[in-house]
């Protein structure tokens, strides 16, 4: 492990365990899960609805609902720094100016009753500072306002509008134009495109992009989508139950493929070069998160799964420096030949 | 904006025809022949019929209504059968003794009870939300002459810290307001606490919170406004409960109001007096409503765009 | 919650029953919903068996002027009133008058009310606009002030209280069900009844009524209180019961003659009223957290 310290970390996740107590029993949210993203570089977070990807975003600004959600072990570095030791009050400069946080639904993530440029200016007259060092004036955190509109392709005097007059395309422009305001180190990208439709995707996903170059941005991509993860990410981290089961650079994960689950994810997929291949979609669903499987977490849903899978958990084998899965199917020495055992 | 209110005030019109229809209509019911009623039980038959002539009182219903209506648009209410006295005169002696309770109630109890609903969501599940949700529970099971007349025997009777009745000193309206106006902190307050409990789990509220702006900001700036828009509704609805509450309260206190004189000339069977308080009481409840859908406008932009 | 998510269309129906069995056990766990039930209940037994308790001629009607004014004690719970009648009698026999006009003013109200409202929901087009509109002309009169209007008109009697409450109880009702059918009748279910030849009557007795239940029985249980509430103040005001009737508001009117020296005249009566309101909107809150698909 001596590498990681070597590499210039944005986030460093260390075994995060997060559970959600309600009367009626225990969610684990987040099992153990470990994330690295690198400065300056996207690492895509993919998995099922239910997952804990969501979870992951939540726990890094410290905005877990509590209750019911107690983040119960692991670390949450910044930049170095552990989140989890950061008062309320130090978490509040982080939020919006050191992490944004992209939100799933542009719908329901405006305030309906705040103009589109006041809900942008907000988070810049919270952060930034004049050259005195003192709180800039609220007219110039308009002015950067709509700057920030134009920059996400909307005319900065339609800010004066309010969020139920806009698209939902143009919704989520503004909430990614929120986000950035503040030039953030890492940006938390949850499902930001799912909510809209498919040509919009685009157009979304590519101004994202090309703001991220722009600022030189780290990013969490959060997606179930492994197309918009080939378009954008460097990384890719497969979460399931709330553990990351495989992790690697975008070759790794995608020319690599070692875990039945992942192998699963990409089998879901429609192959346009070969139409007449049937889709072999991952059979059942998402384990019972209040009850989990005492081995390994994919096991009642895994075509390879063997004894032991059922009842211990599966060790972390690395194939390269990086690229690294969790499952019995694998030792040190079969990880690095061909793909998943029996394809 | 100001087409939307003329718009809103044309579409008032048949509402209060109809309004002022089903009322003249249901006091039309009463028994008892009105110029019996003035003439007394001596006057003959030929005088009563003359009377019934003049009064009209022979035309079919639906012409006297309308020359009632046509009477109501130039002020003229009828006269009193009691005192003599023209209907309108009557009630607008009282009318502002009434609106004074009312408007103190309303502004009193929307003071009280929103800071409480919002503390009581925002402490969800703590002591204060459970002790002030029971005692708004109570507020709203209390029926207001029974509060008003716990509140005489303890305020007045017992510690005679205020009077009891009328309206003599600028503190006699204390109680009497108190009373009416309990039973509205009690429901908006648990209306602001649901509404708030609502938009505090809204995705927005999120989007706030991850901009880095503080919990109580976020609950003055981003929720309140919010959650108050299903508040404003439940005002409007208690604004008409609290018009006929009033007469309650006005009972319980001996306040002079144009509640009391309605009970004192439906005792007296004076049709003309009833039926103007009626109308009157039902008019304000209209422009209350009318007030509290304009009053959206300002705090809920979506309603405001409809506007134009 | 889960489970049902799985279950295929073909349970439906067994999905159905179990709705209303977990929203019985949902209100089973509601301690504050179980205590106004439990106070209901014996409010009802009491009223059932209030000729059994106290005889009503000689006991709540018969004036017994040397026992005027008597402050409670063994013999009289609740003391006596100004001619010497047993005021925890009459309470019992008033529970009796309230919870049968509250029921029977419900039970009109909600049979006309909803009517109209169910068939301006299920048939809409202009029926819908005609009821609507004359339902919101009803509900642009303060309900008490109606409830006032009519019984002036009328002349105070227990069944021209019914009447009024019943009327004015009406709009709310059309509402209700009017708001409850419309969504129901959209429903896929529907359609298959439709098509396969069901007439508008069945759908709406058979499909759409039992479907819109859930918030008509929180209006109920809502209505009922403040039905009761409004009796009381209207006997209050003279205009409602009259005495003799042992009605707990003109009781309560006829006690604050008293009240310097026999307060209890007045305290005893408000607050069974007050302890059925209390019990009715413990049980309706907790009917509508039960009941509510929104909160599940």
């Amino acid at each position: 492990m001596s590498e990681n310290m070597k590499k210039d970390l944005e986030l460093d996740i260390k075994n995060l365990v997060v559970e959600f107590r309600t009367d009626a029993g225990v969610t684990q949210a987040l099992n153990g899960l470990d994330l690295e993203i690198e400065k300056g570089k996207t690492l895509g977070l993919v998995g099922e609805t239910g997952a804990g990807k969501t979870t992951t975003g939540l726990s890094i600004l410290q905005l877990i609902p509590d209750p019911p959600g107690i983040i119960v072990d692991g670390s949450i570095k910044l930049a170095g720094e552990d989140v989890m030791m950061k008062s309320e009050k130090e978490m509040e400069k982080i939020r919006g100016q050191q992490v944004s946080m992209i939100f799933q639904d542009p719908m329901t993530s405006l305030n309906p009753v705040m103009t589109v440029e006041d809900q942008i200016a907000e988070v810049v007259a919270i952060h930034e500072v004049d050259a005195n060092g003192k709180p800039i004036a609220y007219s110039d955190a308009i002015k950067r306002a709509k700057e920030m509109l134009e920059l996400v392709g909307i005319p900065g005097d339609r800010g004066t509008e309010y969020p139920h007059q806009f698209s939902g395309g143009m919704k989520q422009r503004v909430v990614i134009a929120i986000a950035l305001a503040c030039n953030p180190k890492l940006l938390i990208a949850d499902e930001p495109t799912t909510a809209l439709d498919v040509t919009i995707q685009a157009q979304v996903l590519e101004m994202m992009k090309g703001l991220r170059d722009k600022y030189g941005t780290s990013m969490l991509m959060i997606t179930h989508d492994l197309g918009i993860v080939a378009e954008i990410c460097d990384a890719v981290s497969i979460i399931y139950a709330g553990r990351v089961i495989e992790h690697g650079s975008l070759e790794d994960i995608f020319d690599n493929t070692r875990h039945p689950y992942t192998e699963g994810l990409f089998n879901s997929l429609p192959d346009l070069d070969h139409r007449e291949q049937r889709l072999k979609p991952i059979k059942g669903l998402m384990p019972d998160p209040t009850n989990l499987p005492k081995g390994c977490a994919f096991c009642p849903r895994c075509d390879y799964a063997m004894e032991i899978c059922q009842t211990q958990k599966p060790p972390r084998v690395y194939r390269n420096d990086e690229h690294y899965v969790e499952c019995f199917l694998y030792n040190e020495q079969n990880i690095k030949e061909g793909g998943v055992i029996g394809r | 904006m100001w087409k939307y209110i003329l718009k809103r005030i044309v579409a008032l019109i048949p509402v209060i025809i109809g309004v002022t229809l089903i009322v003249y209509f249901i006091m039309s019911l009463a028994p008892g022949d009105p110029a019996v009623t003035i003439l007394g039980d001596q006057a003959t038959p030929e005088a009563i019929e003359q009377l019934r002539e003049e009064m009209g009182l022979n035309d079919p219903i639906i012409v006297q209504y309308v020359r009632y209506m046509f009477n109501l648009c130039r002020g003229d209410m009828g006269t009193s059968y009691k005192t003599k006295k023209a209907v309108s005169v009557e009630i607008f002696s009282r009318f502002p003794a009434t609106a004074k309770l009312s408007i103190v109630a309303v502004i009193f109890s929307t003071i009280m009870a929103i800071p409480l609903g919002i503390v009581a969501a925002i402490k969800q599940n703590s002591f204060f939300d459970g002790f002030s949700m029971i005692v708004a529970l109570l507020g709203i099971s209390m029926p207001i002459f029974w509060f008003g007349v716990l509140l005489q025997l303890l305020f007045s009777l017992k510690l005679g810290w205020l009077p009891s009745t009328g309206n003599d000193y600028w503190y006699s309206i204390v109680l009497p307001a108190t009373a009416l106006g309990f039973h509205n902190v009690a429901s908006v307050a648990r209306i602001t606490r649901s509404s708030m409990l609502e938009v505090i789990r809204q995705d927005y509220i999120r989007t706030a919170r991850a901009k880095g702006v503080s919990y109580g900001t976020v609950i003055k700036k981003h929720a309140l406004r919010n959650a108050l828009i299903p508040v404003i509704t439940v005002l409007g609805i208690q604004i008409g409960s609290l018009l006929a509450g009033s007469t309650l309260s006005e009972t319980v206190f001996a306040w002079p109001g144009m509640g009391r004189f309605m009970i004192a000339s439906i005792s007296g069977r004076d049709i003309p007096s009833v039926l103007g308080c009626i109308i009157l009481f039902t008019l304000c409840f209209s422009v209350c409503n009318l007030a509290v859908d304009l009053a959206y406008g300002f705090i809920d932009p979506r309603i405001k765009s409809q506007y134009k | 919650m889960a489970k049902n998510n799985t279950n295929v269309n073909g349970e439906a129906v067994v999905k159905k029953q179990n709705q209303w069995v977990e929203a019985w056990k949902r209100l089973t766990k509601n301690w504050s919903a179980m205590a106004g039930l439990a106070i209901l209940v014996i409010i009802i037994l009491a009223a059932i068996f209030a000729d059994v308790l106290y005889d009503y001629d000689n006991v709540v009607i018969k004036q017994n002027i040397s026992a005027r004014l008597q402050a409670p004690s063994a013999e009289h719970w609740f003391g006596t009133d100004e001619v010497g009648r047993d005021v925890f009698a009459r309470i019992v026999h008033g529970a009796r008058i309230s919870l049968a006009i509250g029921l029977s003013a419900n039970v009109v109200s909600l049979t006309i009310g909803g009517i109209l409202g169910a068939c301006a929901g299920f048939y809409g087009g202009k029926l819908d606009m005609i009821i609507m509109r004359i339902m919101d002309v009803f509900l642009a009169i303060p309900g008490t002030l109606l409830a006032i209007c009519i019984m002036a008109a009328l002349g105070s009697s227990v069944t021209n209280v019914v009447i009024a409450m019943a009327v004015s109880g009406c709009p709310g009702y059309a509402r209700i069900v009017r708001s409850a059918v419309m969504p129901v009748r959209d429903m896929e279910y529907v359609e298959a009844a439709r098509a396969i030849g069901c007439t508008n009557k069945r759908i709406i007795f058979a499909h759409v009524i039992p479907n819109s239940l859930a918030p008509i029985i929180v209006q109920a249980t809502m209505h009922v209180a403040s039905v009761i509430l409004t009796i009381a103040g209207l006997s209050f005001l003279g205009l409602g019961i009259s005495p003799p009737t042992p009605e707990w508001g003109s009781m309560l009117s006829a006690g604050r003659a008293y009240i310097r020296g026999n307060s209890y005249l007045t305290m005893f009566p408000g607050l069974a009223i007050m302890i059925t309101i209390l019990a009715l909107n413990l049980l309706g809150d907790g009917l509508r957290d039960a009941l509510d698909p929104r909160l599940r």
